[in-house]
This record gives structure tokens, C-alpha cells and sequence, in this order.
């Protein structure tokens, strides 16, 4: 096979450019096959993320011509001819080359509310496959962390961040909602705190989304409804008026430690 | 204590490995209301457990109800070949059960029954259907609830984080770690009342392995620098199921979950070869014809179980044999077909990961067409001598928990019993190193000659003029381990690796790497490479010793498993503390197992 040009941006964050490879490829490789090559020969200090190499950690996410992919499972014979261009995730802070700071992902991780579920009877909980499907489709998330990269709440607006979980938060949060155990209440939380709002789906977290979860369709959407409802519903604003509420807003839920 | 010159923390439990056991661990002495930190040389939850598909192995009984405890034990010996330590079968077999439902409280959501209870699938080596399952992403569901689990209750994670080795006090009790941050190339100093290895396995010393660039055995090597025993490093399982092409993905995993839905192999002559390679031990509970296989999958009480269904040590060598009579695929392997048995719908709604793995990677539609695949180097059954009831090791306050444990395996470990391993023992090994915190029994002192020392060689790379490249050390390795210690092996290509070991223990003294200290893979491999050569050295030297074939220890000029070793481990220790000391290696005699667990083994035989 002919050999390709690879351009790779170098650099840390006080600043970078392209450096261009030129190196073998053999069938059915993936960009991050040749990445490893450029590593194991003319480069060993080129910066690169990866574990599994086979779509399952989502440790490998960068931006193939300017798309954001995981770099295990894109492959070479798949892009256009001519060089190919990687540049590390453009919403997080450089560490090194295609290496990005996501401590943005844990951070949000840590202030998710955790589930609250009732005591569980001695031989466990009964669920229905019906009940847990939604959340199992959440579940799949590998935490690539693209649907954040893509998304341009935060993409190009660094401020925002303070205010907004994002996508891989949102099918988390919906996940939560869903949950069949779940006895927690977040829907103020994730309107209040988390930036439900400055949603306004666009679907481009769907789109790049690769384990094909429905982010905007099944997780965004629905749980814009439950936060709307909770709020300007006259019927179920009267009813928590008068009765105590059954179930806690979730930042009050938000402390209540999981068994 | 001295002050130290890097950034320095302290815990009552260190936790090294944020796989499932790491963070199993990490619940439980956080319960107990200790500080526990977790180093991590990745970042938290893309640990190999989330490469675990088919399922944990946990005799709920859910969907067969005749299981129970005794039977898991049974096939859980009978599939380690009777070289397992039977109090940790015992243990794992009662626990599992246990195990699996508290992840429901912290989040996990199985596949269900029709009744609403935990779904169980049928694998390979367990009589009956047990092992409780997400589709084919198991151990992303495990990892993800149990890392949940763990930031919700505010534990310290050091993320991309790599320990270089144990630090002790100077009585010779485990005190600590010392580090370095990926990222900035910085050290980092760990002092601990106690630690616990969490780090998993060493796959990456093979060429074609399903193992990702951190199964390295830092945990193994560490472990035995600090005065642990090892066991059983010659047993290593080849997964009779990786990927063959393209060669890139080569070694890549197919879920054992792929055969428990009914998918057969075949070689090129479209013969399901499996029926020539069952052994006595399992003759009797194997289906004798295709018909009463099929038979079986349709109602487990009209026929016996298919032969697709052997632990994994049996198929794998079957799979290596029809390739090596020349019934192999063009690529080297054989077929494994699903799409001529099941509907595609089944397919994509049993085995969403497999369908879109080869679909992307290979091009292959799994739903029509067979798959080409070939045994793979896939988890190391030895590892860290532990007690069973503790996961103690023999350095007061190291503690070992899961693929860097070993015992409950024995020579073969069945698929679905790993990540049940992670957090029955995980669990265990978090108990006990707090309860040794609690009873004060904590290390007195740090010795930081020991970190000057690790400090040292680490930075050599950097220091050496005109030296080799870590990577091509790295692939020599990988090549000479996969040539002469791979699936079958001879005495004479082991003591070949033996010899060829000590040649790279002196390349990697003239490491150079390029670059800097921060985020460089160069050098992150430099460090590595050290735990790479001395768990090789383990495994080699076990595998000269043990003269005979059992599980993942196949020996072509000793075919047959021998009575007399079915007797003992070996055991490995080193000399003076360092990777480059002499490695003794003995006979370690096997647990005795009480009757009434005996007399299990006899059951349904």
C-alpha cells in the first residue's frame, strides 16, 4: 500500500503546530494504528491516550480531519486520500500533542446526585427488562467525552463551563430519572445547576456519538419535559404547594448517601 | 519522617489499580471510614475490566434453579484442573451471589428475566446458565457502577499516575508507594498504613494479546521486589476467541458470550470440530452429536451441552490444532458462526459490541457471515501468593486482589469467574488491610532510599547517550515471548526465552528516550518495561519446571497432566529486593482440601 502523510498537531499548551509523518500503512489499519507507528519509529514522545484499542474505553478521542473520532475505530481506507490531519479534543486544555486535559468530566461526575434507591429486599430487586432498557442505552457511554468536545455550549465559550454538564452528563442525569430504584428528584438540580437549558438541540452530540447513543432524541429532549413539567405544570406546582413533597428537589437529594 | 522532596500524600489504604478489584477495595475501606486513595495509570474507569463482555459468573439460580454454591465450586476446580486454592473457590462461589446484587443498589442495571430477577447466560466450563450480564458489556457496566460508587463517596483518585514501586519501613512492613504523574513527568510519594496491588495482568509481553498497553504486571513485578511470593506465572490463558484479521486488530476479543448464544465453530472444511476434542474429564456432560448440541440450546434439559462449550485451555488447543492440520482459515484461524444459527435481530440485541466491532474493524457482517478467529493471549491465572480469607500477602500489609492475585483460578479460569473474582476478593482484600490499619499495626517508618533509588532509574533513561528505543525492546519481547512461551510450548524454546531474558534485562539499562519528562510515551514504556522482563522471567521459568500439561500450561513434550504436580504450585522469589536479583523457584505444596468439599467434586462426574 502507499504510503500517507499523516499531520499531526504537536505542541503543549503554550502553543503548537503541525508536524507531518510519512509512514507505511498496511490493510484495514486504523488511524490509531499508524499513530502507534509514528510513536514506535520517528517519534516516541508523540502524546497519545489510548487503552483498549477496540472502541470500549473511549480513551482515544481526537479530531480526524477536524472531526472528532475515536482514533481505534476509524479507519484509514474509510478517509479521503491525501494527508490526514489529527489535532487533539479543541474543547478541553492541552497537556501534550493529542492529549487533552478532561479533569471538566470528573469534576461534573462528582456533583452528580448519587442514586437513592430503597432498601433491598433479601433476594434483590425486581426490574423489567421494559424498565431498564432506557437506562441501559445511557449506560453504553464510554465516556470518549466527544458529545462535550462537539458541543458549542462549551466548545468555543471556556466561561460556560461553570454552568454546564453537557451532553455525557445529560444521558447521566436522564439515566438517573429513569432509573427504576431511583428515589432522588434532580430535575431542579439539572435545570438550576447543571444548564439544562442552554441546551438547544442541535443534535451534534448525537452525531458523534459512538455507541450510537440517541443523546438529543431519547436523554435531552425528555428530560427538558420532566423539568418543564415539574415547573410549569399549575396542577403539580399547587400540589407540592400544599402537601409536603414526596420526593426532595435534588439538591436537598443531593446529600442523601447511597447505601 | 524525613521531609519528602516531592509531592508527597498520605493514607490509611493505598489502592493501586482502579480496575474492579481496585475499586471494590476502595468501597469498602471507605465504609469503614479510613482514607483511602487510588493510583491509577489511566484514567478512572478505562481499566481492562471494561474489555470483560460476556458476563459475572454468580450461582444465583435465577434461570436454572438447581444451581447453587457447591456446583460453581465444582466447576470452578474442575476447570482450574484441581490446581486452584480451594478455600478461594469456596469463598467466590459462596459470595458472588452477593456480590452481583449489592451493584444493583449502587446503579447497575442487568438483563432481566421475564419474572424481573438478574438474567443468567449460559458459558463456557459452568453447568448451568450463571452468568449475570449487560449484553456483551459486562464490565463497562461493572467498572462504571463501581467508579460511580466510588466518586459519590469522595475518594482521591491519581489519575495517569504510575507507580514504580513499593516503598517499606524499616522492619520490612509495607509503607507506601512512590510515583510518577504522567502528565508532568512529576514524582509523587505515597506513605500507607497499608496497600493493596490491584493492577491486573501482564498480557502485554505477547504479541497477539487482547490486553491493553497497561497489562504490563507492574503489579506482579512490585510485589515480588518487595519479598511476595508469585505462583502459577506459567499459566496463562490463551481465549480461544481474538480476532485474526485484519492483522492489526489481531488478538482483539470475541465474547465466549458469541458461543453461549448458540454460535459454533467450524473449521475449513465446514466440520464442527469441537465433538473430536472432548476429554474424559468432560465426556460425560458434553453432547456426543451436533443434533443433541442443538438440542441443548433449545431446552437444556434435552441434551447435553455442546463441546463449543468447554473451558477455554480446551478450546483454544483444539482451535490450535485444526489450524496447525491445515483446516484453517485463510487468515489463520477458524470459523466462528452465529449468523446461520441466530436471527440477525437476536444478534444485534444479544451482541450489539461483537456486531459493530466487526462490522467497523474487519467489515464483516456477523449476522451472515462467520467470523475468523484464533486463540488470543488473554489473563494470567498466577500471580501474587494471598491468603484466601484476606488476599494477604506474605509482606505485612500488602494485600492482592484480582487478575494480580492468584489461587482461585488454578490453571485454567472459567470466563464470567474474573469479575466476580474483582469484588468477592476485591471486597476481602479491602476488609482486611482496614482491619489491619484499625488494629495499629501500620508501618513505622518510610524509607526513602528506596525512593531515591526508584527515582534514579527511572531518570537513567534519560541520562543514556546514543541508547535503544524502549519500543523496538518492546516488540522483541513481545515476539520472543509469543515464539517461545506462547500456547504449546517445548523445553527447549523455554530455555531459549530464559537465556534471551537475561539479553533484555541488559538492553533496557541502555534505554535512551527522547523528549521530555511530561506525557511521553517513550519514556512511560521505559518504566514499564522492567515489570514486562520480570513477570516473563516468572512465567518462563514456571513453565521450564512444570513438566507436564495442565489448563494454560500446555508442554508438547510433556502432553499428558501429571499426578505428582497436580500436587504443588510453583512459587518465585527474588533476591535483594531489585529487578535485576536472582529469582528463585519452588515447589509450593497445594492447600488440603477438607472432605465435604472433596466429596463435591465427585458429584455428577
Amino acid at each position: 500500500m502507499a504510503d500517507v502523510t499523516m499531520r499531526v498537531w504537536r505542541g503543549d499548551a503554550s502553543g503548537g503546530d503541525f508536524e507531518d509523518y510519512t509512514v507505511a500503512q498496511n490493510e484495514g489499519e486504523v488511524v490509531l494504528d499508524v499513530i502507534h507507528r509514528i510513536q514506535a519509529t520517528e517519534a516516541p514522545d508523540l502524546a497519545c491516550r489510548w487503552n483498549c484499542k477496540a472502541g470500549k474505553c473511549g480513551s482515544c478521542a481526537a479530531e480526524i480531519n477536524g472531526k472528532p473520532r475515536l482514533m481505534c475505530m476509524t479507519r484509514m481506507d474509510d478517509l479521503p486520500e491525501g494527508p490526514v490531519t489529527v489535532t487533539p479534543m479543541k474543547t478541553f486544555p492541552i497537556i501534550r500533542d493529542l492529549v487533552t486535559d478532561v479533569s471538566f468530566n470528573f469534576a461534573m461526575a462528582e456533583r452528580v446526585p448519587a442514586l437513592l434507591p430503597p432498601p433491598m429486599p433479601e433476594d434483590g430487586y425486581r426490574m423489567f427488562q421494559e424498565d431498564v432498557e432506557r437506562g441501559q442505552e445511557f449506560r453504553k457511554c464510554i465516556e470518549c467525552f466527544m458529545c462535550q468536545d462537539v458541543c458549542h455550549v462549551i466548545r468555543d465559550h471556556e466561561e460556560n463551563k461553570q454552568y454546564y454538564a453537557g451532553p455525557r452528563f445529560f444521558i447521566r442525569y436522564a439515566e438517573l430519572e429513569m432509573h427504576p430504584l431511583d428515589q432522588n428528584d434532580r430535575r431542579d438540580y439539572v435545570r438550576d445547576e447543571m444548564g439544562l437549558g442552554y441546551c438547544n438541540i442541535t443534535k451534534c452530540c448525537t452525531e458523534v456519538c459512538p455507541e450510537h447513543i440517541k443523546i438529543t432524541d431519547n436523554a435531552i429532549i425528555p428530560l427538558k419535559e420532566r423539568v418543564v413539567d415539574a415547573n410549569y405544570d399549575p396542577v403539580a406546582w399547587l400540589g407540592r404547594k400544599i402537601r409536603r413533597r414526596t420526593k426532595r428537589t435534588a439538591t436537598e437529594a443531593g446529600v442523601q448517601p447511597a447505601p | 519522617m524525613t521531609t519528602s522532596p516531592y509531592e508527597h500524600h498520605e493514607y490509611d489504604v493505598l489502592i493501586i489499580g482502579a480496575g474492579g478489584a481496585g475499586l471494590r477495595a476502595a468501597i469498602e475501606a471507605k465504609q469503614r471510614g479510613l482514607s483511602v486513595g487510588i493510583v491509577t495509570k489511566s484514567l478512572l474507569g478505562k481499566a481492562h475490566t471494561v474489555m470483560a463482555e460476556g458476563g459475572m459468573a454468580a450461582a444465583m439460580g435465577n434461570v436454572s434453579s438447581e444451581d447453587n454454591w457447591r456446583v460453581h465450586f465444582r466447576d470452578t476446580m474442575r476447570g482450574g484442573k484441581m490446581l486452584n486454592n480451594y478455600r478461594m473457590a469456596e469463598l467466590h462461589a459462596k459470595e458472588s451471589p452477593d456480590r452481583v446484587r449489592e451493584l444493583e443498589q449502587w446503579g447497575a442495571l442487568f438483563d432481566r428475566t421475564k419474572d424481573g430477577k438478574i438474567l443468567q447466560r449460559d458459558f463456557g466450563g459452568h453447568r448451568y446458565a450463571r452468568l449475570a450480564h449487560v449484553g456483551d458489556r459486562t464490565g463497562l457496566e461493572l467498572i462504571r457502577t463501581l467508579q460511580q460508587k466510588v466518586v459519590s463517596m469522595g475518594t482521591d483518585v491519581f489519575m495517569e499516575c504510575k507507580v514504580l514501586q513499593l516503598v517499606h519501613d524499616e522492619s520490612g512492613r509495607v509503607a507506601g508507594a512512590v510515583a510518577y504523574w504522567r502528565p508532568t513527568g512529576e514524582f509523587v510519594t505515597f506513605a500507607a498504613k497499608s496497600v493493596i496491588l490491584a493492577s491486573g495482568g501482564v498480557g502485554k509481553s505477547w504479541k497477539f494479546t487482547s490486553n491493553s498497553w497497561e497489562s504490563t504486571g507492574d503489579g506482579h513485578a512490585m510485589a515480588l521486589w518487595a519479598g511476595a511470593e508469585l505462583i502459577d506465572m506459567e499459566c496463562i490463558q490463551f481465549h480461544p476467541t481474538g480476532m485474526v484479521w485484519p492483522l492489526s486488530v489481531r488478538g482483539l476479543l470475541v465474547t465466549e458470550g458469541v458461543r453461549g448464544d448458540g454460535g459454533v465453530l467450524r473449521n475449513s472444511e465446514g466440520e464442527r470440530f469441537m465433538f473430536n476434542y472432548v476429554a474424559d474429564m468432560f465426556r460425560a456432560e458434553t453432547a456426543e452429536s451436533e443434533e443433541e448440541g442443538d438440542r441443548w440450546y433449545e431446552d437444556h434439559s434435552a441434551g447435553r451441552r455442546p463441546p463449543e462449550l468447554l473451558p477455554r485451555d480446551e478450546v483454544a488447543r483444539a482451535i490450535n490444532a485444526e489450524v496447525k492440520a491445515g483446516r484453517g482459515t485463510p487468515h489463520g484461524g477458524v470459523y466462528l458462526d452465529i449468523g446461520t444459527r441466530r436471527s440477525a435481530e437476536y444478534i444485534r440485541r444479544r451482541l450489539p459490541s461483537m456486531y459493530h466491532q466487526f462490522m467497523e474493524l474487519a467489515g464483516v457482517d456477523i449476522t451472515r457471515e462467520a467470523m475468523e478467529i484464533g486463540p488470543t493471549c488473554h489473563y494470567i491465572m498466577g500471580g501474587v501468593k494471598v491468603d484466601a480469607d484476606t488476599a494477604a500477602t506474605k509482606v505485612a500489609g500488602l494485600y492482592a486482589a484480582g487478575e494480580v492475585a492468584a489461587g482461585l483460578h488454578g490453571a485454567n479460569r472459567l470466563g464470567g469467574n474474573s469479575l466476580s473474582d474483582l469484588v468477592v476478593f476485591g471486597r476481602r482484600a479491602g476488609m482486611a488491610a482496614s482491619d489491619y490499619v484499625e488494629g495499629g499495626s501500620g508501618p513505622s517508618g518510610f524509607d526513602w532510599g528506596e525512593v531515591e533509588t526508584a527515582v534514579a532509574r527511572a531518570l537513567a533513561p534519560f541520562e543514556n547517550e546514543g541508547g535503544e528505543n524502549p519500543y523496538d525492546i518492546q516488540r522483541d519481547l513481545q515476539e520472543m515471548m509469543q515464539a517461545n512461551v506462547g500456547i504449546i510450548r517445548t523445553g527447549d524454546e523455554i530455555e531459549l526465552a530464559i537465556n534471551e531474558l537475561e539479553t533484555f534485562t541488559e538492553r533496557v539499562k541502555n534505554i535512551s528516550v527522547k523528549g521530555g519528562r511530561a506525557y511521553n510515551p517513550g519514556w512511560n514504556l521505559a518504566t514499564d518495561l522492567p515489570s514486562m522482563i520480570t513477570v516473563s522471567k516468572c512465567t518462563s521459568r514456571g513453565a521450564r519446571d512444570r513438566k507436564e500439561s495442565r489448563g494454560g500450561h500446555t508442554r508438547e513434550d510433556f502432553p499428558k497432566a501429571s499426578a505428582e504436580y497436580g500436587t504443588f504450585n510453583l512459587a518465585h522469589t527474588i533476591a535483594g529486593g531489585t529487578w535485576e536479583g536472582q529469582i528463585t523457584t519452588e515447589r509450593s505444596p497445594l492447600l488440603t482440601m477438607p472432605d465435604e468439599l472433596k466429596s463435591l467434586l465427585e458429584e455428577g462426574k
